[in-house]
């Protein structure tokens, strides 16, 4: 099998292979499986199978806020990683960034042709910092960035909570005041035509990052040295690379969309900063994304919608007695299968493999 | 005598390619066989099943006399068979005695009897004159004596039929001498040798019999009494070969790379290079030689700025590089073919012309502000793979991953020279390459030379060393202890050097106390 | 700090520190095989999720119903383990991204099942844990009679057998020779005959048993339930303290020890002068930001099993 052909083949078989485990287990703990796949369809779209109903674009409004998050991310993760980086800490530099975003739309007064960018470069410059930490950490010190990034999204969350409830004040101990209109992505018009769904404006920060994630890794010289690195960090040391430099950059640009998706989340889906209990997925989330998506844009943009249909489908499992965690087991599992693609392909090799095998290749 | 061993039949299929094709090979009790074959020629493979690391896809295998499966290295010692890796297969930060008795440990109870281990470990060394300290560690000794461990693995096994695989790659002369000695001894103690190499010299000097493999077929098996060098490198290759690269004789101009005092540190921090002077002048060919570990890997760190100094200068022309960087003593006309082109030459994962600008892919014309220009990355791949001949399946869009060894160099060797440095620093260049690419690289590196650059050649290989340099300097234990002139010099001399017992500076030869 | 306090802190910093030391060492055996197991932050909240639940369901039916659940959830943690045993091994998978995935998908696998079982997104609550208890005779002995042995959770001396247990099976019986060469060097245990991939299943599945163990400790010691953040991120703070601990069973103990007694300090903090006035929050974030900071003067100088993380290829030389 070719690696074009791979590179689409085998994460299909992985999501198929997800969504069968999937149903599995919704059947053997007593559940319909049928159930699960009618609320996604729902979820996606509107269309209700089982009762009859049409299309209804609210539902498609609140898919697209949901995969637009984890699309960010998964650009994120998706970045260090082809710069042989793995970066867990999209959801502390969301966090981060979400907090930047918040403190800007609160503390500034502007109109919104200023207001509004000031906060998306907040976000973005917070989460771009998130990121510095454990590269400069793994550039100089070889610290391992699995273990830090992960402690970095606790110390996030910890630190997004202390500053909501100790400076800028909760009445309810859940959210701030409302950020005044100058700061948000809403849109009244969008969310007029679907229906009054939450949809905003946030889908052009994130097709903009898409459009920017290729450019830079396929087109631009930066890009042609972060893939060298991520490849043979010898072989660019030895060709003149700044080895160091290119580690922490990477960090710090993949920081830079996880921290957008922290503004997207709080000036377009909500209007206000938040108190997090626990870390809410979006940087697993993306990760999963990165992975299926095979690290390139266009599969990102792809995975990001299929899991962010996923997501939005929950509350419609849970309506229908099915525990919405089992969206998060089809996406691990997926996530799973993906990771297990040598030994997928070793099994279809064997099946595709009748020929006589070559001599010798090419000699001098 | 009997046939103590008969692989009759044998092919090992991988995924590509016929690493084994049909070949018979029958032992006879208490030889020496050797198995004779270019890099990738099928003989460590067909050991490899011998030894149960592999199994065979077609034939059988017969042990005195009774046919066997060997499935795995447990089946095939306790027939009695043992192999000496090329690459070492020692847990570095094990004993000696630990790794002879991995995975066949003497009990006390639930516990490893260690002492019980040691000292059979120093009976068996006694017995056959295999010297080594039972409670070192590996990362702390030599290698000739890691290469006894080996041996003595197998011999703490009873093994009786002893597989070596490439053994004299990282031995000096002397070394070598003592191995074949070894060899002997353990054949009047009734064992029988399988060796596998390429130095057709060794097979003249110990052993009885050879089995030449190409491509994975059987050539034939020749007494060796009977056969020259000429006719089993003809065997080998299937051309006539010839083993020394023309020349005319060199001349040096002026000084391009002048070293002075030069001290590197070695990994584990001590000094690797202790007070180091040479230099190379444009023109000529100065081959470094001496053992692995001697300070050429930290020599070479050192000049091309791998790794920082401690102190002395580096001179390019007139300019001192000791504390430049790496990029701005290539942008100098430092050129480096690294050691490992694998790890330190070739992005695997890029194509052919990726590869190809990896120094200069930020400069116009492959890129202009920043963006890269497709176009004239490719037509430079184009022009390079004509005018060096680099093979490759789809041409500049080949993943320099699906390369052969000996193109991989190639390209290598192509980009370097394209961009015309003053000075090469050229380390083990034709390793792992069979003899037309070794052909190759030897004379595109006297081109160089005779257009007036200054190459340092550093290579384990001797036979390369003598062949290609006009002067050759010995390292040893960090520092230079002999610099003689190619022509005049032998490899009894140079094997005496790389392993401390003589010093030459300019006159006369002072022998130093062992 | 007064000395009283200090000793009041001793049996809580013990306790938390069990959990660590015990999972820490299913570390140990994973990457001393050579399998970096990311996963033991979900193998630990499976073992604490089964733990929670097989007490809340014997309760009735035993006193001992906590003890039960210790062992549920030790074997809980082997099952789950398979499947990082074959992900990595058979089917030679990323190890990070395996164990990644791992631990998403236990939090959405013991939610679910939370769900299914006690139809809310955590177990119910269980009336009585693993009680605490003190050494007769021993817990009279001033000082360290208080610090050791007196209203001291069992849980603490079993980490610390498994301590001296891991010492031995890893450094003085063959089975330990041979892991660590599988670890180290999986070509050459396999020149000698040995099955690297027996090996390492075994590495990986006894990390299952002890993070499973780990995991249902923390809970019925700790906690009266097990939710989706009864673990947070101790797991991961496990793996920091073998690389404190230099893969070795009594650093490993010592780093746990470190790390039990920064968590046990949130709760004297406002008994501490200097450190009654800082938030809260503070406190939190302490364990990872001192996990952090291990890490980087650790990291440098200390090297894990050098073929620990490499995927074995048979086929390669």
């Amino acid at each position: 099998m070719t690696t074009r052909k791979e590179k689409i083949v085998l994460p299909l078989i992985a999501v198929l292979l997800g969504f069968v485990l999937g149903s599995l287990i919704v059947a053997l703990t007593g559940r319909s499986p049928l159930a699960m796949y009618a609320a996604i369809v729902k979820g996606f779209s509107g269309l209700d199978i089982l009762n009859g109903q049409p299309i209804n674009s609210r539902y498609i409004g609140e898919f697209i806020i949901q995969a637009m998050p984890i699309i960010l991310t998964g650009l994120s993760f998706a970045f260090a990683s082809r710069t042989g980086l793995f970066s867990i800490g999209a959801e502390g530099q969301l966090m981060i960034g979400s907090l930047s975003a918040t403190t800007v739309a609160l503390l500034v007064r502007a109109p919104t042709v200023i207001h509004l960018p000031l906060v998306l470069l907040a976000a973005i410059l917070g989460g771009a910092l998130w990121g510095l930490i454990p590269g400069f950490l793994k550039a100089r010190y070889n610290v391992h960035e699995v273990v830090v990034t992960i402690m970095m999204n606790y110390i996030a969350l910890h630190l997004n909570n202390f500053v909501i409830l100790h400076i800028f004040g909760s009445v309810d101990r859940v959210k701030t005041a409302p950020f005044p209109a100058s700061a948000l992505l809403k849109s009244p018009f969008l969310e007029s035509i679907t229906r009054n769904s939450r949809l905003n404006w946030g889908f052009i920060p994130v097709i903009l990052a898409l459009l920017i994630f290729y450019f830079v890794i396929n087109k631009t010289t930066f890009g042609y040295s972060l893939r060298a690195v991520g490849y043979n960090k010898e072989a660019a040391r030895c060709a003149g690379m700044k080895v160091n430099r290119n580690i922490i950059s990477s960090m710090m640009i993949a920081g830079a969309f996880a921290g957008l998706a922290g503004a997207v989340i709080t000036v377009g889906t909500f209007n206000f900063g938040r108190v997090i209990q626990s870390a809410e997925g979006y940087g697993f989330d993306g990760i999963a994304v990165a992975l299926v998506g095979g690290n390139e844009a266009f599969g990102i943009l792809l995975a990001g919608m299929l899991f962010g249909g996923l997501k939005a489908a929950q509350p419609l499992m849970q309506s229908q007695g099915i525990p919405r965690e089992i969206a998060g087991i089809i996406q691990a599992s997926i996530v799973l299968f993906v990771a297990m693609k040598f030994g997928i392909k070793m099994i279809l090799d064997k099946f595709e493999r009748k020929q006589a095998p070559t001599t010798e290749g090419d000699r001098v | 005598m009997s046939h103590i061993v008969e692989m009759l039949h044998i092919t090992k299929d991988f995924p590509g390619i016929r690493a084994n094709d049909d070949i018979t090979l029958q032992i006879e009790e208490k030889s020496i066989h050797a198995l004779l074959g270019e890099n990738g020629a099928g003989k460590s493979t067909l050991m490899s099943i011998l030894f149960g690391l592999y199994q065979p896809d077609g034939g059988s295998i017969r042990v005195r006399g009774k046919e066997v499966k060997i499935s795995d290295p447990n089946v095939a010692t306790s027939l009695g068979i043992g192999m000496v890796h090329q690459h070492f297969k020692l847990v570095h930060n094990f004993t000696v005695t630990e790794n002879i008795i991995l995975g066949m440990e003497p009990r006390k109870g639930p516990v490893i009897d260690i002492r019980s281990a040691e000292k059979k470990v120093e009976e068996i060394s006694k017995l056959y004159g295999l010297a080594v300290d039972p409670r070192a560690k590996i990362e702390d000794i030599s290698v000739s004596m890691q290469q006894r461990v080996e041996i003595l693995k197998m011999l703490y096994r009873d093994a009786e039929i002893l597989i070596f695989d490439e053994p004299t790659a990282v031995l000096t002369p002397q070394e070598i001498h003592e191995l074949m000695q070894i060899m002997r001894r353990l054949v009047e103690e009734g064992k029988t040798i399988l060796l596998i190499t390429h130095k057709l010299k060794e097979i003249k000097e110990v052993a009885d019999v050879c089995t030449v493999l190409r491509r994975g077929k059987l050539v034939g098996t020749v007494p060796v009494a009977d056969t020259d060098e000429e006719r089993m490198a003809e065997m080998m290759v299937g051309r006539q070969v010839s083993f020394h690269v023309e020349k005319g004789p060199a001349r040096p101009g002026e000084e391009l790379l002048r070293i002075e005092n030069l001290n590197v540190k070695n990994v584990k921090g001590l000094l690797g290079v202790k007070n180091l002077s040479l230099s190379v002048r444009a023109g000529e060919v100065l081959g470094l030689c001496g053992i692995d570990g001697n300070g050429q890997t930290e020599l070479v760190q050192g000049i091309t700025g791998l790794t920082k100094i401690e102190s002395g200068k580096i001179f390019l022309r007139d300019k001192n590089i000791a504390n430049l960087s790496i990029k701005e003593r290539t942008d100098l006309g430092l050129g480096h073919i690294p050691e490992d082109r694998q790890k330190h030459g070739l992005v695997l994962d890029f194509t052919l012309g990726e590869n190809f600008v990896i120094h200069n892919y930020y400069e116009k014309p492959f890129a202009n502000y920043s963006i890269l220009n497709k176009k004239s990355i490719l037509e430079n791949a184009e022009r390079l793979i004509r005018e060096f001949d680099v093979r490759s399946g789809q041409g500049a869009m080949t993943p320099a991953r699906a390369m052969s060894g000996g193109n991989q160099q190639k390209a290598i060797v192509a980009r370097e020279i394209d961009r015309s440095p003053d000075v090469f620093i050229v380390v083990q260049p034709t390793r792992g390459l069979d003899v037309g690419a070794i052909e190759y690289i030897h004379k595109r590196i006297i081109e160089e030379r005779d257009r007036g650059k200054a190459i340092l050649l550093v290579s384990l290989e001797l036979d390369e060393i003598m062949d290609v340099s006009d002067r050759i300097a010995v390292i040893y234990n960090g520092e230079i202890v002999g610099i003689v002139d190619a022509a005049a010099t032998t490899e009894n001399e140079l094997g005496l050097m790389m392993s401390g017992a003589l010093r030459k500076t300019h006159a006369a030869p002072q022998a130093v106390h062992a | 700090m007064t000395f009283e306090l200090l000793l009041q802190m001793f049996p809580i910093a013990l306790m938390f520190s069990a959990p660590i030391i015990l999972t820490a060492l299913g570390g140990l055996f994973s990457e001393r095989s050579g399998v970096v197991n990311i996963a033991l932050e979900g193998i630990m909240m499976v073992g604490a999720f089964t733990g929670a639940t097989v007490t809340v369901l014997l309760e009735n039916s035993t006193p001992a119903a906590a003890w039960y659940g210790l062992l549920a959830g030790l074997l809980a943690g082997v099952v789950f383990s398979i499947l990082h045993a074959v992900a990595s091994i058979n089917l030679k998978a990323d190890q990070v991204i395996s164990g990644t995935a791992l631990n998403i998908l236990a939090g959405g696998l013991t939610v679910y099942l939370c769900q299914i079982i006690f139809h809310q997104q955590r177990t119910r609550a269980f009336s009585n844990g693993i009680q605490k208890f003190s050494v007769p005779g021993l817990s009279d002995i001033p000082v360290l009679g208080r610090m050791f042995f007196k209203e001291i959770y069992p849980t603490f001396y079993i980490a610390i057998a498994m301590v001296f247990i891991t010492w031995f099976v890893v450094y003085k019986t063959p089975l330990g020779l041979r892991m660590r060469a599988c670890g180290e060097h999986p070509q050459a245990a396999a020149s000698m005959g040995i099955n690297v991939a027996k090996m390492r299943y075994f590495g990986v599945l006894v990390s299952g048993a002890l993070g499973g163990l780990g995991g249902a400790v923390m809970v019925l010691t700790a906690d009266i339930q097990y939710t989706l953040v009864s673990i947070h991120g101790t797991g991961f703070i496990s793996l920091a303290s073998l690389v404190f601990g230099k893969w070795n069973p009594f650093g490993v103990l010592g780093a746990g020890l470190f790390f039990g007694f920064s968590t046990a300090l949130s709760f004297y903090a406002k008994d501490i002068k200097f450190l009654a006035g800082l938030p809260g929050e503070f406190f939190y974030i302490l364990p990872y930001l001192l996990t952090i900071i291990a890490l980087l003067f650790f990291a440098g100088k200390s090297v894990g099993p050098k073929a620990a993380g490499e995927i074995y290829d048979s086929g390669k030389r």
